[in-house]
């Protein structure tokens, strides 16, 4: 268990690096995106249309927040993690395609999403999940807004952060899935449980 | 000034409360994990969810991003004047406090996938009425996130499976659930009336404040027996391991079809936020769940 600060642009030497239970901190860029964003990418992929950044090296945060516009400024009020489950339908395609180093959420990742992180070199940071102002305040600086036509939370914004974590690094370039380990122990207490209800 | 705008304003207050400061019971409940939980991943994930509660509050600034879809239970007086005016006061308040608190726009048409862009729509915010005596107007808002929501579970089990069954479908429900509803959780659980009435009430539930048992000395035993059991799975805080996967278990039942046997389970995350008010006729409001509204 380690503790390393990366910065933007990740490299996959650098993720490789990482093991599960590491704690990470990010300085530099990284990007929201939920369920629509995610399908909007891989179809401009499909369509060999550039997205609005280049998301190689950065970290990409399953995110909705709430954001503020004050004169012409945004600024994030609130920025949580959302339940990365969701995008286990896109993740796989999306880091083979574009890269991220870095997926950002809470509640874990399947299969499917692990093995891309061992194939293509990427890892999955936990956050605590309704901790919005803790993760709010990492954010140094709203760079744009793009797709802002999927409405507030599934928009990309495009964040300037500093020192964003800690991360419980759960999913690793190197097969393993905290989540996944968690979920074994409590399939072995399940029987348990029945037995003492009486089920 | 009329009960329209009072019923705003209060609502308006209530929302900003209820997403900036949880109650007593549930922030107890809370600092008591924390105290308690031994392993080291989930007491990590109770004090981040601690010091975010404080700066919330510090900040007056909402403790979760996701700021739910409104939802407002009203017990209304019978002889309250101007209830038909009501709704458009709770709609206008919902619109307000989107922007001034602010809140997340959630509401989001199921067809075209595009979003109102202030919590209001076709039935939302929702609005529970009950129609009780007297003339005092009590409110209650209720944003739930959509990460709990999306974990809560109808069964329509067989008669014949009976209480063992409606344990089962509990425990199964949590297990499945895992690390997705932001645990430690609060369940409600209830059995009987129909698809529809088990799961209102098991909903309506997740209001009692964590520091009540239920009056049904039966029913706080199964409580407490689900309780137990939950944190007997080992999910632990945010699903990184621990023996607090719940804060707790509230049970409720109505009458049941002989054929049917509904069980409902609703899933709230820790943040379980929740605020209530009550405005008397003369104007003057009594706060409920929060101490001094800043």
């Amino acid at each position: 268990m380690a503790t390393y600060k990366l910065k933007t642009p990740i490299s996959e030497e650098d993720v490789r690096k990482l093991k599960v239970n590491d704690v990470i901190y990010i300085t530099g860029t990284m990007f929201t995106a939920r369920d629509s964003a995610h399908k909007r990418a891989l179809d401009y992929y499909k369509q060999d249309k550039k997205m609005p950044i280049n998301p190689q090296g950065l970290a990409v945060f399953h995110c909705g927040p709430i954001v503020k516009k004050e004169n012409t400024k945004w600024t994030i009020v609130a920025a949580g993690p959302t339940t990365s489950t969701r995008m286990d339908l896109f993740e796989d395609e999306f880091i083979k395609n574009y890269k991220v180093r870095v997926v950002i959420g809470k509640g874990g990742m399947g299969k499917k999403t692990t093995d891309a992180m061992k194939k293509y070199g990427a890892v999955y940071g936990a956050f605590t999940g309704g901790a919005a102002i803790l993760a709010a305040r990492a954010v140094k600086n709203v760079k744009s807004v793009e797709w802002f036509d999927l409405g507030m939370p599934e928009a990309l914004w495009i964040l300037e952060v500093e020192d964003f974590g800690p991360l419980a690094v759960a999913i690793d370039s190197h097969g393993n899935n905290l989540f996944e380990d968690i979920r074994k122990k409590v399939e072995e207490n399940r029987p348990k449980i029945y037995e003492k209800l009486g089920i | 000034m009329t009960n329209q705008n009072i019923v705003e304003n209060v609502a308006v207050k209530l929302l900003q409360l209820a997403v900036t400061e949880l109650p007593q019971d549930v922030k107890e409940a809370l600092q008591n994990a924390y105290r308690q939980e031994e392993s080291k991943a989930g007491k990590t994930q109770l004090k981040a969810i601690l010091n975010n509660i404080e700066l919330a509050e510090k900040t007056r600034t909402p403790m979760c991003q996701d700021t739910g879809v409104i939802i407002f239970y009203l017990k209304a007086g019978a002889q309250v004047k101007g209830l038909n005016k009501i709704e458009e006061a709770l709609r206008n308040a919902t619109k307000r406090a989107t922007k001034e608190v602010p809140l997340r726009p959630n509401a989001v048409n199921p067809f075209t996938q595009k979003n109102t862009g202030d919590n209001t729509g076709r039935f939302i915010p929702f609005i529970h009425w009950e129609i009780v005596p007297g003339n005092d107007i009590e409110i209650t808002v209720f944003p739930k996130g959509g990460g709990c929501e999306n974990v809560c579970a109808l069964g329509m089990l067989r008669p014949g499976e009976g209480v063992k069954g409606l344990k089962k479908f509990v425990v199964d429900t949590i297990i499945k659930a895992g690390a997705k509803p932001c645990p430690p959780n609060i369940i409600g659980v209830a059995v009987g009336g129909g698809a529809d009435i088990a799961m209102k009430l098991a909903k309506e539930t997740l209001l009692r404040p964590l520091n009540q048992s239920n009056p049904d000395p039966k029913l706080a035993k199964l409580e407490k027996e689900l309780h137990e059991a939950a944190n007997s799975t080992g999910i632990g805080p945010m699903g990184l391991g621990g023996k607090f996967t719940v804060l707790g278990v509230h049970v409720e039942y109505a009458e049941r079809h002989p054929a049917s046997y509904p069980a409902a389970v609703a899933v709230q995350c820790w943040a379980a936020r929740r605020a209530s008010a009550r405005i008397h006729p003369d104007g003057t409001v009594e706060y409920l769940t929060h101490k001094r509204p800043k």
